[in-house]
């Protein structure tokens, strides 16, 4: 049978190869997904240098990895999340939540009233603080899986429970930086390398990125995250337990959520209860400049690092050059649509 | 023709019932799958066919009736406990997914891992002995198509696609392979490979149920073709005692078989 058709299929496939430029682009983009974006920002990073050249200094840049650590670590949640087809609107108020949890344990006496260890152990309000980050993880899951609701539901149902919780355990009290333990501002703190400051939440992030990266790629669990995300039947006939990969896909955000509050703690100095509002949006538009589909089942997250990036940069380098917030508002939104264009361009490939 | 045999069938579904809410699916369907041979499952649209291979998968949990496998009975509640009695399937959606790469498919849901604690503990995959196993089995099957086995499955055609998800159920098929509607989407040239391929499954001594519309291809591979009909088996005769009109006609109820004229034993 092969030997019959190979002659013509030899003909075919000579054809087939003969790829037009465009097609060939496509093909590169298919298999490195993380390839658009890293032009973006690398692009960004020439204008807003051509515009102001204390873009790259030292300073300057130590500063956009210290306002891209929190948006960062949580797109990594997100990204988690959005691989296997879910979204997570609620990693706002689920990171602020952890966050008040820690900071009022680790200051004030009158939440003894809620646990005992109150005002005492800073290291146990961390932990405590992480656990409850797990605990929201824990709850979208169980209500995605159990319920069998849409993960956008029931997100954004638990957004408004998240802030709720926020606001009648913790009142609308922010907690100051003079008030705080130090260890909870330890990630706050930097190290010199030359002119470079290096934040220690940075290496904690890039830490994260790296571990949870290699268990993605190289783990059973990390290939069933993108086979439950490409296909779900196709995963249940496989074989693979469907609901267990997302729930602990859920708790695995929120244990990283959990370490986000922490990050934010050393990152601002302070807790406050009120979310920045920005921060769902954000961490989702990371991961989708990142070149991670919406749709779920293919994405990396060295991409969603650099879509991280991309927000930071362009932001940074608007307000050096002097140019209104509106215009990142704007690049941003151009971005997120151009990144689903050329993911459902992508998809197209044929080999 | 052989009145009593003492051949126990690899599989045998019997009075299975499957209903979906008020649709009844299954409604006391019997099967009989036999060593080392290929049972065609034909019938109308909505006469079980499907339902009733399903229920053998463990994709299906059948209401009432019993299953057995080599004799033992069995109660399949998933597609691993299936799998665990060398009972594979290639699903009509093929149950691949696309963007992950022809190794991975063929290990999705059952994968290697490394020896030692990081394989049991994190679950590591070896990655290396994958590829190169896959690449061992695509060959041992005849297919030469599949060169790049780090190929993501959706840059391939359809008939390679099918290829890969046949070839997933032939690597780890110990004793039976399911195919539903395997040749309905792929052209003349595809469909004929794919016929060989069971066709060699067969020479390797597993059984295969094969569900079809297309009678030609049913008729040239089959030894026995068993007609679904309202949720039961109307008849199991053979290509040879039947005629494609007569199995058309037994499938829309035209025709009836006489018990002792229909072929319930292997075919010797």
């Amino acid at each position: 049978m092969s030997t019959a058709s190979a002659g013509p299929a030899d003909l075919a496939e000579e054809f087939m190869e003969r790829r037009t430029p465009l097609q060939r682009i496509q093909g590169v983009l298919h298999k490195y997904p993380y390839l658009s974006p890293l032009i973006v920002l690398l692009v960004a990073v020439v204008i807003f240098y051509l515009l102001n050249s204390r873009f790259l200094l030292p300073q300057n840049l130590s500063f956009v990895t210290q306002q891209t650590v929190v948006v960062g670590t949580l797109a990594i949640a997100q990204t988690l999340v959005i691989l296997t087809a879910g979204i997570d609107l609620s990693i706002g108020a689920a990171t602020t939540l952890a966050q008040m949890m820690m900071a009022n344990l680790a200051v004030f006496a009158t939440a003894s009233n809620v646990l005992p260890f109150a005002g005492q152990n800073p290291y146990l309000a961390i932990a405590a603080g992480i656990g409850v980050g797990v605990l929201t993880g824990a709850l979208n899951g169980f209500l995605i899986v159990r319920l069998n609701l849409p993960p956008f539901i029931v997100t954004l149902g638990t957004l408004s429970i998240f802030t709720a919780l926020t606001l009648i355990f913790f009142k609308a009290r922010t907690i100051q930086n003079k008030e705080m333990p130090d260890p909870m501002k330890w990630l706050g703190n930097t190290f010199q390398i030359g002119e470079f400051q290096l934040l220690y939440g940075v290496i904690v992030m890039l830490l994260m990125y790296a571990i949870v990266g290699y268990v993605l790629k190289n783990t059973a669990w990390g290939l069933h995250v993108y086979a439950v995300g490409d296909d779900p039947n196709a995963a249940e006939l496989s074989g693979i337990s469907t609901k267990r990969v997302i729930f602990s896909v859920y708790v695995v955000s929120g244990l990283i959520i959990g370490i986000a509050a922490w990050l934010t703690i050393g990152r601002v100095g302070s807790a406050s209860p009120n979310p920045d509002p920005l921060l769902n949006l954000d961490t989702i538009t990371a991961v989708v400049i990142g070149g991670t589909s919406l749709f779920g089942g293919r994405g990396t997250l060295i991409g969603t690092l650099i879509g991280a990036l991309i927000i930071t940069v362009v932001q940074n380098g608007l307000s050096l050059a002097g140019l209104d917030q509106a215009y990142r508002v704007l690049a941003v939104g151009i971005l997120v649509i151009a990144a689903v264009a050329i993911d459902q361009w992508i998809r197209k490939v044929k080999a | 023709m052989t009145a009593t045999t003492t051949v126990t069938p690899v599989v045998q579904g019997v009075n299975l019932v499957k209903t979906f809410g008020r649709v009844v699916a299954l409604d006391g369907a019997d099967l009989e799958l036999y060593p080392g041979e290929v049972l065609a499952v034909v019938g109308d649209n909505g006469a079980g066919k499907s339902t009733l291979i399903k229920c053998f998968s463990g994709a299906h949990i059948p209401d009432a009736g019993e299953m057995f496998v080599n004799g033992e009975r069995v109660e399949f509640k998933s597609t691993n406990e299936a799998r665990r009695h060398g009972v594979e399937t290639v699903f009509q959606t093929l149950a691949v997914a696309p963007a992950l790469d022809i190794a991975s498919n063929l290990y999705l849901g059952r994968e290697e891992r490394k020896s030692g604690f990081l394989g049991s503990a994190f679950r590591m995959l070896d990655k290396k002995r994958m590829r190169e196993e896959s690449a061992a089995h695509l060959k041992s099957l005849g297919i030469s198509t599949l060169q790049n086995i780090t190929q993501a499955v959706e840059t391939l055609s359809g008939g390679q696609r099918q290829a890969v998800a046949v070839a997933r159920a032939a690597a780890f098929g110990s004793q039976v392979i399911i195919l539903d509607e395997p040749t309905a989407a792929l052209g003349v040239n595809e469909s004929a490979r794919v016929l060989k391929m069971i066709q060699d499954l067969r020479d390797r001594g597993l059984s295969v149920i094969l569900i079809s519309h297309n009678m030609p291809q049913v008729f040239e591979v089959a030894d026995r073709i068993q007609v679904a009909r309202l949720g039961k088996r109307a008849a199991v005769v053979t290509p040879q005692t039947h005629t494609m009109n007569d199995v058309v006609a037994i499938m829309t109820g035209a025709m009836t078989v006489p018990v002792e004229e229909q072929q319930l034993t292997p075919v010797t």
